[in-house]
Parts: structure tokens; sequence; C-alpha cells
């Protein structure tokens, strides 16, 4: 018996009934509380000052940016690399771990879902928000070429959210159903949703068997194009002609970065549902503890693919790539690159190493780091890089020179965030947020006396 | 601005006597129409029929033809016959500024985004510098080209790498793939072109539009008439020459040289040629140059 106890509690998973985690899992679905009423419009307040900047940048172009013809790509670009990043945290955790039976991350796989599906689409806005002609995004699917690196990311972002929707909804459809069963005080219409969307689940064993196969075949899947999205994104740089970019190590190390941001934020979505939703019997100290541990083998792991990136240029030091790399680390952009590297990367790993550190507060607090280290990260990948192209930047004015982002970028760039987390909020708020079907699967599995 | 529209007026007057001195083409309606009105009345002329009869015509049925720009269709694909390359004698560039006034002018752009740019380079710390003009190089491996997600941008039969910024996204991939930053972008409302009702040609280029991008574009609407573009013709030191690949042959307007002569004999290179992309501008070194360098006033250099 104490075996079996220690055994769940390893895993994570709490001695309960069946009704007592149905009522755990779905006591926050319902009618908003005043602390959410406040988070959705806060949210809402950044998200229309964000709109009202996007209206200027269509009124009068992108004038109203720092862009400029030599840095031609802005912050919009390395927000769109950072959500693409962001989003490949649904296949990490509710496929790789899942596909390695790490049974412990499971009452984290929704959670992962929703980030990634919040993720992909404000990436999708992020870069029509780039567009000088969004009027013309039809163009894409009229005149596409399938030779240029844009369209492979269209069409492999497009498969990535078709995947990762499936993924998060075919693995509610139980709990969907649980919502339209058990739950009494909801308006009619949500009721009416629930009925709806869980399209007559019955909790049959041959739905059961379906769902599962359905997961496990979506699951695999959805490792190659997750690893695809966010190799293609890097060769939107590695296959153009300019130092900085022009690298083979570019997808492996996008990839690796990808994978440690995505935990960071696993690890403050973990934080604060536990603390708002009080599921602390469900998110135990142990899920902070393996997932810092994952933070760091990912960290160490994007921390040699940084030596591999920029060790070979340099030690050469070729020309225009040496002056790049000469900015970078003794010039304007030293200390945001030494911030990302040491505080972002290096700090992480040594904090998290340390077993009595691996706690819920000192894990968010590393995880914060981590989060905006891989933000400030995509701007070095992005902006210096355009700065130094291979002729010399001569004969224009002043402010082609620099780039320092207006309010309408900050605003809009702040809007996508806010947009994220608003779908994140939405979707935990109607949904369970931890997959209670899974879980009770779980329980059963290593408890079969109790059955 | 002054100089495009007394251009303009030129051609038009060009073509007026043309019509009037009978080699000009007149509608075929405009015949038809003539012998239902041979009795009124009003000034006559003589003009050429398409099958080749000397016909005296009301000048009032005369439809005057003015240069209309070329389709979409005709645009991508090239004047036949020709292939485009300019060559520039860095031995004479002083860095008048002339090719890139003349340029503003002709493509009714503003000073801030010029097609062309005159560098300022030094090969080595112990060489003397000396001006680089530079503007798209044309090239036949275009970097632009290839990743342009809608075909906006494309390279036609003539060498020339044109853009259609009725199609253009404004993604600037091209802009960030191109490797000599011959592109430039509309990041506001482009300067408003003044009595101008021709419709767009990616061969004009004009009007320019808020959020695409434009670049050298060697001025096909001129080549169209076999006249040289602005820059060749106004550069002081006839540093620019332009010509047919195909003829063996280049000018700068006053002095004509055969281009493979021109460029065995002053050892005429491609600016990065090592990056693969085949550019079409060649340069003479700056050797036995005109004029000593003397620093220029324009901003950072």
């Amino acid at each position: 018996m104490d075996n079996i106890i220690t055994k769940l509690e390893n895993i994570g998973v709490p001695v309960k009934d069946d009704d007592r985690i149905e009522n755990d899992l779905m006591k926050h679905i319902g009618a908003p509380g005043r602390g959410i009423k406040f988070w959705v419009f806060v949210l809402l307040i950044v998200i229309l000052i964000g709109a009202f900047a996007y209206y200027r940048q269509l009124r009068y172009g992108l004038i109203v940016t720092a862009m400029r013809d030599y840095t031609s790509w802005g912050i919009y670009i390395s927000n769109f690399v950072f959500f693409v990043a962001v989003s490949l945290v649904g296949s990490l955790v509710s496929s790789i771990l899942r596909l390695s039976k790490a049974t412990w991350a499971i009452p984290l796989n929704r959670i992962s879902e929703i980030i990634a599906v919040a993720a992909i689409i404000c990436a999708s806005v992020t870069i029509i928000i780039d567009m000088g002609r969004p009027d013309r995004f039809f163009n894409i699917f009229i005149y596409g070429r399938i030779q240029s690196p844009i369209i492979w990311d269209v069409i492999i972002i497009g498969t990535y959210l078709v995947i990762s929707l499936l993924l998060l909804f075919v693995s509610l459809l139980p709990d969907i159903a649980a919502c339209r069963d058990k739950l009494r005080d909801i308006p009619k219409w949500q009721r009416r949703f629930y009925t709806y969307f869980a399209f007559n689940w019955k909790n049959k064993p041959v739905q059961f068997e379906s769902l599962k196969k359905i997961t496990a075949i979506l699951g695999i899947m959805v490792i190659p194009v997750a690893f695809a999205i966010h190799t293609i994104t890097s060769w939107l740089f590695a296959t153009t002609w300019r130092p900085g970019w022009d690298s083979t190590n570019l997808g492996p190390y996008f990839v690796s970065g990808a994978f440690m941001v995505g935990t960071a934020i696993i690890i403050v979505a973990m934080y604060f549902i536990r603390k708002y939703l009080k599921l602390n019997e469900y998110i135990t100290d142990r899920h902070f503890d393996n997932m810092s541990k994952l933070l760091v083998l990912l960290s160490l792991v994007y921390l040699y693919f940084n030596i591999n990136e920029y060790l070979g240029p340099s030690f050469k030091m070729v020309g225009v790539e040496g002056e790049h790399i000469t900015e970078l680390f003794l010039g304007s952009y030293a200390p945001l690159y030494w911030f990302v590297q040491i505080v972002g990367l290096i700090l992480p790993i040594i904090i998290l190493v340390i077993t009595p550190l691996r706690k819920p507060l000192p894990a968010l607090i590393v995880s914060f780091l981590v989060i905006i280290g891989a933000w400030l990260k995509r701007f070095l990948i992005v902006i210096p890089s355009l700065q130094h192209p291979y002729l010399p930047i001569q004969d224009v004015d002043e402010s082609y020179l620099h780039y320092n982002p207006t309010w309408e970028e900050w605003a809009i760039t702040a809007a996508t965030f806010a947009g994220a987390l608003l779908i994140v909020t939405i979707l935990i708020k109607i949904f369970p947020v931890l997959p209670i079907w899974e879980i009770k699967e779980e329980r059963k599995a290593y408890k079969p006396e109790f059955k | 601005m002054e100089k495009h529209n007394s251009s303009l007026s030129e051609r038009r007057n060009f073509l007026k006597l043309f019509a009037a001195g009978g080699i000009g083409a007149i509608a075929l309606k405009n015949i038809l129409s003539f012998f239902n009105v041979k009795f009124e009345s009003g000034e006559k002329i003589t003009a050429l029929t398409p099958d080749g009869k000397l016909v005296s015509v009301l000048k009032s049925q005369v439809e005057t033809h003015v240069h209309h720009p070329v389709t979409q269709k005709v645009a991508r694909e090239g004047i036949p016959g020709k292939k485009f390359v300019l060559v520039v004698d860095l031995a004479r560039c002083r860095n008048a500024r002339k090719c890139i006034e003349a340029c503003e002018e002709h493509h009714h752009l503003t000073p801030d985004r010029p097609f062309i740019k005159v560098l300022k380079v030094q090969d080595n710390p112990r060489s003397s510098p000396y001006w680089m003009p530079k503007k798209c190089f044309q090239c036949d491996n275009p970097p632009c080209v290839k990743v342009c997600p809608v075909g906006a941008t494309f390279k036609r039969s003539d060498n020339i790498v044109l853009i259609d910024n009725e199609r253009c996204i404004g993604c600037r991939f091209c802009m960030a793939a191109c490797p000599y930053s011959a592109r430039v972008f509309n990041w506001g409302e482009p300067k408003p072109v003044e009595n101008y009702h021709e419709p767009y040609s990616p061969e004009t280029s004009v009007p320019s539009r808020k959020g695409t991008v434009e670049k050298c574009d060697f001025c096909p609407d001129m080549l169209r008439e076999n006249k040289l573009p602005p820059c060749i013709t106004s550069c002081p030191n006839g540093v620019l020459f332009f010509g047919n690949a195909l003829e063996d042959s280049v000018t700068n307007g006053s002095e004509t040289f055969r281009l493979s002569k021109l460029l065995r004999d002053k050892a005429g290179y491609r600016y990065m040629d090592d990056l693969g992309t085949q550019p079409n501008v060649y340069y003479l070194p700056p050797v036995d140059r005109l004029f000593p360098f003397k620093e220029g006033d324009q901003p950072n250099s």
C-alpha cells in the first residue's frame, strides 16, 4: 500500500476519487470572478492600444515604425520568431514527453497545447502586422511561389496550427462531455456549447480506444512538423546573403532555443494556474522539480548551439561577419548580448542545477529570466545582422543607422502578448485545464485494486 | 520633376511630328471615319496608313500617339534581343552626384531613399579610397527573385530585374536577401507625381506605392525608345557605360566601346562576384584616375 501511494505521489497523481478529481478540476469553470474580469479588462486595454497603433500603421504606412531601408525587419519579426518558438512547447510536452512515457507530465499536456495554439495564432497575426501591404495578403495564395521560404513557412504554420488544434480538441472531448454532464450552475448557452462540442461523446470504451489511437498518431505527426516549423523559420534568415545569418547551424540553434523558452513558459503557466485555480495537489513541487531539470537540460543544449554559432565566426573574424561579431561582443549591442547569454542562459543553468532551488518560486523567477532573454535573443538575431550588410551603410539619413522601436511597435508587440494571454485565459476558463480523463486513467493504472 | 515633365512633353511633340511627317501610325477607325467627315473644314495633315498609303486627313481626326507604358504581361518578358549591361569606370568618378539627381527626377524619388548610391570604398589601408557608384546589379542569379513569395519581383530576358508594385505584399524578404542593399522601401506615402495619367507598368514604376519595394530598374521605359537611362546621360565625367551585351558594345553617350575588349583591357570585374549572384554590372578598377580622391559632403560617409 505504501509502495503504491509513493508511486502515485511520484507521478504527481493524488489518491482521490474520480468525483473528487472532476470537482477539483472543473470548479473554476462558471461565472467569472472579480479577479479574472479585471485581468481580461487589462488585456483588452492593451489590445485596444495596440489596435490603435496598428490603425496608425495602416493609415501612414510602416513609416510609423523605426524600421528603415537597412534595418528593414524589426521587433515584429523578432516577436514572430519568439511566438513560433513558444508554440513548439505543445509538441515537447504533449508529444515528446508522452511518447517517452514520462507520465508525471500528463497534467501538463493541456496547458502546453493551449499555449501552443495561442502562440501560433499570435505568430500568424504578428507576421501579417509586419506586411507593408496586408490588403494583399491573398496574393500569397493567388501568386504563391513554392520556391520561396516564406511560402514554406505559410504551409508549415498552417499545418502546425491544424495539428495543434486537433491535438487540443480531440483530447478535450471526454472533458467537454464531463462539463456537459456534471456542471450544474452554468448558463444555458454554455451548456449548449458543451453539448455541441462534446460531439456526442458517451465515455464508451470504443470511443476511448479511437481517441487514444488518434492522439498517438497526432502526437507522432506533430514532432516532425514542430521541428520543421522552427527550422523553416530559421531558413527565412539562413537562405539570405547576410553575415550573421549565413549559417548551417541556424536550424537546430533555433529549435533548441524554442524548446528551452517553451519549458520556461510552462513553468510560469504551472505556477499561476496552480496558484489561482488552487491545484496544488495536481501540480506538485515534483512537477516544478522535473520541469526545472528539463529546463537545465534544454538550456545546456542551447548553450552548446550558441557556442557553435558564435565560436567559428569570432575565431576567424572574416570581414563584415567579424564587424558584426565585434558589435555584439564589444560594441553597442554588447550589454544586451551579454545579458542574454549570462542572465538568460548561463545563470538559469547554475541556479536550477542546485536541488533546493528547484522549487516553484525560484523556478518561476528563473523562467522569467529565460523568457526575457529569449525575446531579446530574437532581437539580437534579427536586427544587428541587418545593420551589417556587405556594402557599407553610407549616403543615407542618420535615422537609417540606428533602430530604436517606436511606441507603435512596442504597443503592437505588447498587444500580441496580451492576445496570447487572452486566448490562454479564455480557454482555461471554459475548459478543464488539466486533462481529467487522463489523470483518472493514470490513477487506475497504478491502483488496480480500487477499480 | 520639371525635367521629367519636359521630357514627357518633348516625347509627345516628337511623336506628333512623326504623325505629321507621315511616318506615324493612325488607328484604322480614324481612316474609316475620315471618309464620313471629309467635307468638313479644318486643317489637314498627311499621314501614312498601316497599308503604306499616304492620305490627307483632318488633324482633329488623328489620334496622337503617346507612349503608353507596356502591359504587365509584356513588362514581365523583357525587350527581345537585348542583354543589358552596365560598366562603371571607377577611374572617372569624382562623386559629382549628377546620376543620383537625374535618377531622383526620373523616378520621382525623395532624397532619403535613392536608387543609386555613391559609396566611399577603400580596399585596404594602404590603397587610396575611391568613389563607387552603386545601383541594382540586375543579377543573373538574383537572390531577391529567389525569395519573393509572390513573384512580384522577376527576372526578364533582357537581364533586367523588375518589381511589380501592384503585386508586392511588402514582406521585405527581398531587401534582406539582397547582398548589395540595392532595394528601398516606401515606408510612408510616396512623393505624389503631378500631371501623370498613364496606367501603371512595372517598366515605368510610376506611381510608387506605399508599402512596396522599389529599386534601380535600368529605366526600361527609356530603353524601349532606344534612349539611354538618365543616370548615364547626366554623368559629367562619362563614368557609366550602358549597352547590349549581345551587340558587345557599351556607351556613355559620347564614347562607345566594345564591351569584351573594354573588360579585357581594363581588367573589368564584378563586385563580390564570389557570392554567385552573377551581376550584370561591371566595374573597371580605379587606376590612372581622372581626379584625385576628395571627401564628399554627403551624409554619413
